[in-house]
């Protein structure tokens, strides 16, 4: 079924801590809301559980998704179908850094199986594993749609393409060290033109 | 149109740099509005808009642009099919959900020159009478995303859309819903539900969205590059979009090429350029040579795979390669050489099925997991002649049995496979018998 990676399933499970909105997502609330008809406040929720995962260290509990239902005034039931169908929330903690390897085969023509290998092994991380110092959570994923630029990988919101074992292993150092990487063609393509 | 002389002897058509709908593709210029305007956005939208509406979709129609999200099926005739002053709302969706295995090219009009996307929505929007737009986009795009929103904060600024847009009386809002990981969700209904607030599974048509769709409302789904291209077309004129390709094969076309290149890239072409071309020309041919060569899937994972003999005269457009047993699709050409295993290939692409069924509909949702499980076994050489039948037999069980075209999209490249390399994959067989 569409929905999430193997290893981070469907058991939603809670936190243990109360969850509000921040201020700050108060306004954004409302905003969202407005982009829709009076009457089809639900629209928002797949907005609201992206907020929601932000705010909660990037992962979706069951405290939030009852914050959810009752901000849009909608069954519990109706916001958890939906967290769980789509693949981008995370229905259980993840790592500091959640990194996706695109698996499909325009990627894997050009070499993911070393991109995860060298993945795996800079994090110590099994595929779905979290790394013991909670810094890497490391899934193979489906499609990214950067296909001309494969193999690719995507941790958090960032896109990182043209990768080979050297510049994968030096995004992770990156990471590791807190130094900045820079993101998209590793291979200093500007897009995903001829060069 | 240019033509470059390329050997002796040899000529080969190349679409003229002027003839491009997207000149700041792949993002050497400024994306936004100064950019925009120097490429030629917004520059007569009002005179476009005092047209009539039906007429905007004449000439559209009469462009011949087939929507470039899979089908092909005519915008313009599409357009019509919205029904006339209801007193209902209006919504035109876009579909930017881009998630076909093998197709990038959304993405670059979104990141690299949204306003031609802005653009299109507004003039899409007023040809069929629709004050609010949707564009629906696939979440994994989070940078494009960011891109979009400021294009129409900038469009906003600018008086291009909202309240009197272009200052013809127009009302006019641009929303945009981010997605969050579902492939499903690129099939129109699917999306229309998602955009409800619901779980992405596709609707049972009839009724069409252009009767009842979102909200229940009159509502056009158009992908991005369908929109995107239609300021350009109303700009130039149906007969310069008509001048490029060949009859109900016009126009331009973004190519995305992956997999066994030298030079992986996405492309504004001619539609109809041959495959041989593009892949020789455009990506400095495939890794290893020609002639080492193994098969090339056209048009995203969905479309059945060519092999190398249809692939040295194929056209890529909508008619030639639907001539010759697969389809343009979303033009994601995915080429594979020998030194990989074609089998894997196709497994892959079965396991993406499986994973991306909304499991709606039984035959699918069975299907592909089951159909999945059958190719990891013919990828190990451990199905039988006996049993590839088999397997393409339950694929055409799945095939047109689902609501969605979800369960096609997951028959044809097994099918493709089995019906180009049949032989191959009982060799496969053999060998393992013999070595066990």
């Amino acid at each position: 079924m569409s929905g999430n990676h193997p290893g981070l399933s469907n058991n939603f499970s809670r936190s243990g801590e109360k969850f509000s909105w921040s201020k700050d997502n108060l306004r954004s609330i409302k905003n969202i809301i407005s982009k829709y008809p009076k009457g089809r406040e639900q629209s928002a929720v797949m907005p609201l559980l992206y907020l929601a995962q932000e705010q909660n260290n990037n992962w979706i509990s069951i405290e939030c998704i009852e914050t959810i239902a009752e901000t849009l005034n909608m069954p519990k039931i109706r916001v958890t179908e939906v967290a769980s169908f789509y693949s981008m929330y995370n229905t259980r903690p993840v790592g500091e850094n959640l990194v996706q390897i695109c698996r499909t085969s325009p990627c894997w023509l050009r070499g993911s199986n070393k991109i995860t290998k060298t993945i795996c092994k800079e994090t110590k991380c099994e595929i779905n594993d979290t790394s013991d110092d909670n810094k890497f959570t490391v899934v193979e994923v489906e499609c990214l749609g950067a296909c001309s630029n494969g193999p690719m990988i995507q941790i958090n919101n960032d896109f990182y393409e043209d990768l080979d074992e050297e510049s994968t292993k030096k995004i992770i150092d990156n990471i590791k060290e807190g130094k900045p990487n820079v993101i998209g063609s590793q291979k200093g393509r500007r897009s995903s033109e001829n060069a | 149109m240019l033509l470059v002389l390329k050997k002796a002897g040899e000529v080969q058509k190349m679409l003229n740099e002027k003839d491009k709908v997207f000149q700041n593709l792949h993002g050497f210029q400024e994306p936004f509005i100064e950019g925009a305007l120097k490429r030629g956005s917004w520059s007569n939208t009002k005179e476009i808009l005092s047209k009539d509406q039906n007429d905007i979709i004449e000439l559209v129609k009469s462009s011949q642009l087939r929507g470039r999200g899979g089908a092909g099926f005519s915008t313009g005739l599409k357009w019509s099919f919205m029904p006339k002053n209801t007193g209902k709302q209006h919504y035109l969706v876009v579909n930017a959900d881009e998630s076909e295995p093998g197709t990038c090219k959304d993405r670059e009009i979104i990141r690299n020159d949204p306003h031609t996307l802005v653009e299109g929505c507004l003039i899409a929007s007023y040809a069929i009478q629709a004050s609010k737009c949707y564009i629906y986009i696939r979440g994994e795009y989070h940078y494009e995303y960011v891109q979009l929103e400021k294009a129409i904060e900038e469009a906003y600024e600018r008086g291009f859309i909202g309240k009197n847009a272009c200052g013809i009386g127009f009302d006019f809002d641009l929303y945009v819903h981010r997605g969050a990981g579902a492939y499903i969700c690129g099939e129109e209904t699917a999306l229309l539900e998602s955009l409800e607030g619901k779980k992405g599974q596709p609707r049972l048509k009839p009724p069409f969205p252009a009767g009842v769709g979102l909200y229940g409302m009159p509502t056009t789904i158009n992908n991005v590059e369908s929109i995107a291209v239609v300021p350009t077309i109303l700009r130039r004129g149906p007969d310069w979009f008509k001048s490029i390709g060949a009859e109900n094969n016009t126009g331009t076309k973004i190519f995305c090429i992956s997999g066994n290149v030298n030079k992986p890239c996405t492309i504004e072409e001619e539609m109809g350029i041959p495959l041989k071309e593009l892949v020789e020309k455009h990506c400095d041919g495939v890794e290893g040579g020609w002639d080492n060569l193994k098969a090339i899937v056209p048009g995203g994972s969905s479309t059945p795979m060519l092999p190398k003999n249809i692939c040295e005269s194929v056209l890529m457009n909508f008619d030639d390669l639907k001539a010759n047993g697969s389809g343009l699709g979303t033009a994601g050409v995915i080429v594979v050489n020998k030194n990989n295993d074609i089998a894997e290939v196709i497994e892959r692409f079965a396991h993406f099925y499986k994973h991306e069924s909304c499991g709606q509909c039984t035959p699918c949702r069975e299907g592909t997991g089951w159909m999945h499980r059958m190719m990891q076994r013919l990828v190990r050489g451990e199905i039988s002649p006996e049993q590839i039948e088999l397997l393409e037999n339950v694929t055409k069980q799945v095939e047109g049995h689902t609501i969605c075209a979800l369960g096609d999209a997951a028959a044809w490249p097994i099918q493709g496979l089995i019906k180009n390399f049949k032989s191959e994959l009982i060799s496969k067989y053999n060998k393992k018998l013999k070595a066990s």
